[in-house]
């Protein structure tokens, strides 16, 4: 399953940091960050409880960029 | 500029006015120089607090690449060795490197979202009393009606049921010629309504409509990520690190081998050499400008009618050296028209006339077609169906009717022998409908695909943008074929294919070309879905309303002008032009301010400019991508 969020993020290597972050979030099979539409495409493995995967995904991305912000 | 944006410019400012004031004051002897170090602690804060208390985050998270963390120990680094100048610069220019990547980015973003502004905020529907009501386009269901104003877009497809009026679909096709509705055609949503009240019927929900499927595709265009944008990110991932353990060794191993030889550590020289390092360390230039390139590429590309749907797309279309065409729809408009009437002593109109009204209980394209063209150039409306009468249609051969007395044979060769007459052939490609009246031959109507307009002189532009291969694939017979493809100077021509014959002969000519060399493949997208997806790179063609075309391709030309092939192929060499000048910039620079650096050559404020200076440089060279009117 695909999911797209809206995201807030200030420099573009932030971005990327989130883009590995989510990708290393257990649940997540693949995610794409785009800085320039400030928005994140993330694929969820099969069966994965979407709402608990994001809350750990945005914990996870705050730990690199402690001012991010997903749109949940 | 946003007030978070307008409150680190008066940080920036003030923070500039106060170096300039301590600079300037004589106060480096006062207290043994600590009224100097204290001072300048004032300007140091105000502009680097929050970055010192994001660095201080990034320990605790155990992030140690954070480039705050990196600045707050480059700028730490310098206060101790007493460059008071250097530390507070470096965090100044940092800041203004940011608010100026803010700021670019911002900006491109609305620039980019406003040439896209095709979404309709809203629909009109008439209540009971006559009185507009305007509603979320979102809730009006399949069927209503809706009520589009002068000046208003046009919110969700449909057709006009009442009214007339010129509608602008620049915003779509990048056409500005404006296109004539009237009560019976289709509209299709983003379009702005620019003279008469029109009303619509609606035939697709909002979601579902051209301007909703657009928006959503070009909002996703940035998922599929080029080679080189991938290759930047990876480049990001080791640059980093790699620079500040240079650093570490930088400012441990050559104050250590001193030592051992007896010359004295100079530690403070080598350790500023390291901070200069760190300066250089953020990626930051890199990662921003080639996203940047891209989504500038694609978003002036969608303003000249060419959708791409990610920059993967963009990147390959840069390498295309052979281009496929279909042939009708695509070089050819694919409808059937009247291109000549000869051989005959009666007026034109009068044998378009006798064949039209013959072939009137015909539901045949050739019928339509010898109807629009009577129509045409006699400016008649209508014909005079009770004229005719005894039709008979013989299947294979043609029409045999009378008409005000007169029996009439419209129909091929075969037909025109069975009525004794001996037809003269034609000379020109495409069907020929022969006509005979009580007997005697009176010429023949010539009906033909017509080339598009443009169609010969989009092959030169391909071949001029560095196309070496053009190839014509069609269903078609080998005569029409061919004489299409010399008329329009197209290499080769594959004729009579089947659908998955098409699909054979791409994957074929996939075979024959060099490794960096992209294989396109242009289509109407109608039957050809399968091509499109075979080909490295899928180009379907006037798909102002076709969800087939936009489905299937990888990039989808708004209107039906095959020159903009080869300008979607100049857009691409363009962005990618600056994508590669970006990296080798902005990597050039950061490695030649390494090397001076660790020489000794470069100082801080060289380091600055590597950092900030060539972040602006490569952002304002990104921008150049969006700019692609003149290409």
């Amino acid at each position: 399953m695909k999911k797209t969020y809206k995201i807030e993020v200030d420099c573009a290597n932030c971005a990327r940091k989130m883009e590995d972050a989510t990708k290393a979030t257990p649940g997540v099979k693949d995610a794409t960050v785009n800085f320039m539409t400030l928005k994140m495409n993330v694929e969820f493995e099969e069966g994965a409880d979407v709402k608990a995967v994001m809350k750990e995904v945005l914990k996870n991305c705050r730990k690199v960029e402690d001012d991010c912000e997903i749109y949940l | 500029m946003t007030r978070k944006q307008k409150k680190m410019l008066i940080r920036i400012l003030l923070t500039a006015a106060l170096v300039i004031i301590l600079v300037l004051l004589p106060i480096k002897e006062i207290w043994g120089g600590w009224l100097r170090f204290g001072l300048f602690l004032i300007p140091y804060f105000l502009i680097g607090y929050d970055i010192l208390r994001k660095a201080a985050k990034s320990v605790i998270n155990r992030q140690p690449f954070d480039e705050c963390f990196l600045m707050a120990i480059a700028t730490i680094g310098a206060i101790i060795l007493g460059e008071y100048v250097e530390g507070v610069a470096v965090m100044l220019f940092y800041q203004i490197g940011e608010l100026f990547q803010s700021y670019a980015v911002g900006k491109s973003r609305r620039s980019i979202s406003d040439l896209m502004d095709i979404r309709p905020d809203y629909a009109n529907i008439e209540g009971e009393d006559g009185h507009l009501e305007q509603v979320d386009p979102d809730e009006v269901e399949v069927g209503t009606i809706i009520v589009v104003q002068p000046g208003e877009k046009i919110p969700i497809d449909g057709v006009v049921t009442e009214g007339a009026s010129t509608l602008n679909t620049s915003a779509l096709t990048g056409e500005s010629l404006p296109r004539e509705v009237t009560s019976g055609d289709e509209v299709v949503s983003g379009c702005i309504n620019q003279s008469g009240l029109l009303h619509i019927k609606t035939t697709r929900e909002f979601g579902e409509s051209t301007a909703s499927k657009i928006l959503e595709l070009v909002e996703n265009s940035g998922m599929k990520k080029a080679r080189s944008e991938n290759f930047i990110t990876k480049f990001a991932r080791v640059y980093t690190p790699a620079v500040v353990y240079s650093a570490v060794a930088l400012a441990i191993l050559p104050p250590i081998v001193r030592l051992l030889m007896g010359l004295g550590g100079d530690w403070s020289t080598w350790v500023m050499r390291a901070l200069t390092f760190l300066v250089i360390s953020c990626p930051c230039a890199l990662v921003v400008s080639i996203p940047l390139s891209f989504f500038g590429g694609i978003g002036g590309a969608s303003r000249e009618g060419v959708l791409v749907k990610g920059s993967v797309y963009l990147e390959e279309l840069a390498n295309a050296k052979i281009v496929a065409f279909d042939k009708t729809g695509t070089m050819t408009r694919g409808v059937f028209e009247v291109v000549g009437v000869h051989h005959t002593r009666r007026e034109e109109t009068e044998l378009l006339q006798m064949a039209a009204l013959a072939e009137s209980y015909s539901s045949h394209p050739i019928s339509k077609s010898l109807q629009k063209a009577y129509f045409e150039r006699s400016g008649a409306s209508t014909l005079d169906l009770n004229s005719v009468r005894n039709v008979e249609e013989l299947s294979g051969r043609g029409v045999v009717a009378d008409i005000d007395g007169h029996k009439v044979a419209v129909g091929n060769d075969k037909l025109m022998r069975q009525e004794g007459v001996e037809p003269i052939a034609c000379h020109h490609i495409g069907t020929v409908v022969h006509v005979a009246i009580d007997g005697v031959y009176e010429g023949h109507i010539l009906i033909s695909d017509i080339i598009k307009p443009h169609a010969a002189e989009a092959i030169q532009a391909l071949k001029k943008a560095g196309v070496t291969r053009t190839v014509m694939l069609t269903g078609d017979s080998k005569t029409v074929a061919e004489s299409v493809a010399s008329t329009l100077a197209i290499d080769e021509v594959k004729s009579e294919l089947l659908p998955e014959d098409k699909v054979n002969q791409v994957e074929a000519l996939l075979e024959t070309k060099g490794t960096n060399e992209k294989l396109a493949f242009v289509g109407d997208g109608i039957n050809d879905a399968p091509v499109l997806a075979r080909a490295d790179i899928g180009i379907a063609m006037g798909a102002l309303g076709s969800d087939a075309a936009i489905e299937a391709a990888d990039i989808v030309l708004m209107d039906d002008d095959p020159l903009k092939i080869a300008k979607a192929i100049r857009i691409s060499r363009k962005c990618l032009r600056i994508v590669y000048e970006n990296i080798y910039f902005a990597i050039g620079v950061k490695l030649i301010c390494l090397v001076l650096g660790a020489l000794g050559i470069a100082n801080m404020w060289l380091a600055i400019f590597a950092d900030v200076g060539v972040m602006v440089i490569a952002v304002l060279n990104a921008i150049r991508a969006l700019n692609v009117k003149k290409l």
